[in-house]
């Protein structure tokens, strides 16, 4: 019984997420401006590192745990080197 | 002492880190992880980073709950301003506030209390005047943000670094 | 057929209620970066997602792992560490980049300052031709 009611919230929770990614593309795709595309891109690689949690939990693997740590880094450094790039038009000066 | 051990918390950080990356206390990996603990103290050498002492160790974990309880009231706050129905006008704007904090190690960890806490966001601060620049989502009240930003955090952040 | 480790009843019910209450807010503040309509109100909607949503999901992580393996798994907390350090970094940049293009712009009247602007070194910054 509980069993059941771990794996539907895992999978209510999977879609949530999958949601939450789908916004942060659409704001990708909309803009208006470059900065928020860069938002955007920051917030679907936060969402995409919850997911792959999501999918550890449910595979009970810790595997999943090392891809979203690596994940969480190309992500900070990306947004960190998208920022730097729009307010020199270069990023190493 | 001072050589081997140039920067005692990091090193300790930085072993701590690696056991707990590997999910061992087996003998080699806290050798391994000692040894690297001491090589990123002496490369932190050759960064010169300005030097800072934490006074009163007992004022951080006072910090953390009072940090903590904000973070989950302010989640809630901006929830809310996301599903308003009906939507009401929202009064964003840009806060000047100025401060007494001058630690680097002080305005780092304040920096991170405003960001971690969801409608406040750090923008810029000027260490000529001392002012910190904020945008807030919910800017009704210029006072009360103020007061929870200098008595709240300031003041115990001061305790901590100066 | 459902896929779910094998958990007491007790952890799989609070592994699920976390699960959820993360990916719930994670959802809520990404759907702010449709509903705000400003870049800098929309600047403020991710947060949700990468403080109390990413805390849950991960404390969901640790309980089903410590409870599946038998001994505390807490790995976890170096994510929460990593990004409570480097999400300051990354939103004060694209703040700083944003107010930097709108200045240059010209089109810094549609955004509200409630004091004078301590920002003299971003505008005095060399102006380049800037497409956005």
């Amino acid at each position: 019984m509980s069993t059941l009611v771990l794996g539907w919230s895992l999978v209510i929770a999977q879609v949530m997420l999958a949601l939450a990614m789908a916004a942060a593309a659409f704001r990708i795709i909309r803009g208006p401006r470059a900065q928020d595309r860069v938002l955007g891109l920051d917030t679907l690689y936060v969402n995409a590192m919850l997911l792959l949690l999501t999918f550890g939990i449910r595979s009970g693997s810790t595997l999943y745990f090392e891809a979203a740590l690596v994940i969480a880094m190309i992500g900070f450094v990306t947004t960190v080197a998208l920022s730097k790039f729009l307010m020199r038009g270069e990023v190493i000066e | 002492m001072k050589a081997l051990l140039p920067f005692p918390l990091l090193s300790a950080t930085l072993l701590a880190v690696w056991l707990v990356l590997n999910q061992t206390v087996s003998p080699g990996h806290i050798l391994l992880g000692s040894a690297l603990a001491l090589l990123g103290g002496w490369t932190m050498t050759a960064l010169e980073p300005a030097r800072s002492r934490i006074r009163r160790p007992r004022a951080i974990g006072r910090l953390f709950v009072l940090v903590l309880a904000d973070v989950v009231r302010s989640n809630i706050a901006v929830a809310r301003i996301i599903f308003g129905v009906p939507r009401r006008s929202i009064t964003s704007g840009f806060l000047d506030i100025p401060l007494e904090l001058r630690n680097p190690y002080g305005l780092a960890v304040l920096a991170c209390i405003i960001t971690a806490t969801p409608g406040t966001l750090w923008v810029g601060f000027d260490p000529a005047r001392g002012i910190l620049t904020l945008h807030i989502l919910d800017l009704i009240d210029e006072t009360t943000w103020i007061d929870t930003i200098k008595g709240r955090y300031e003041r115990l952040l001061l305790e901590i670094f100066e | 057929m459902i896929a779910s480790p094998d958990l007491p009843a007790w952890a799989a019910l609070l592994t699920a209620l976390f699960v959820l209450l993360g990916a719930g807010l994670t959802l809520t503040g990404s759907l702010g970066l449709l509903r705000l309509r400003q870049f800098y109100e929309r600047v403020h909607a991710p947060t949700l997602g990468t403080t109390l949503g990413t805390v849950f999901v991960l404390i969901a992580s640790i309980i089903c792992f410590s409870v599946l393996q038998t001994r505390p798994v807490v790995h976890e907390i170096l994510i929460a560490v990593f990004i409570t350090v480097t999400t300051p970094v990354s939103l004060i940049l694209l703040v700083r980049a944003a107010l930097f293009r709108d200045r240059v712009e010209g089109n810094a009247r549609n955004f509200e300052w409630r004091a004078p602007s301590s920002e003299r070194n971003v505008t005095s910054a060399p102006t380049e031709d800037r497409s956005s």
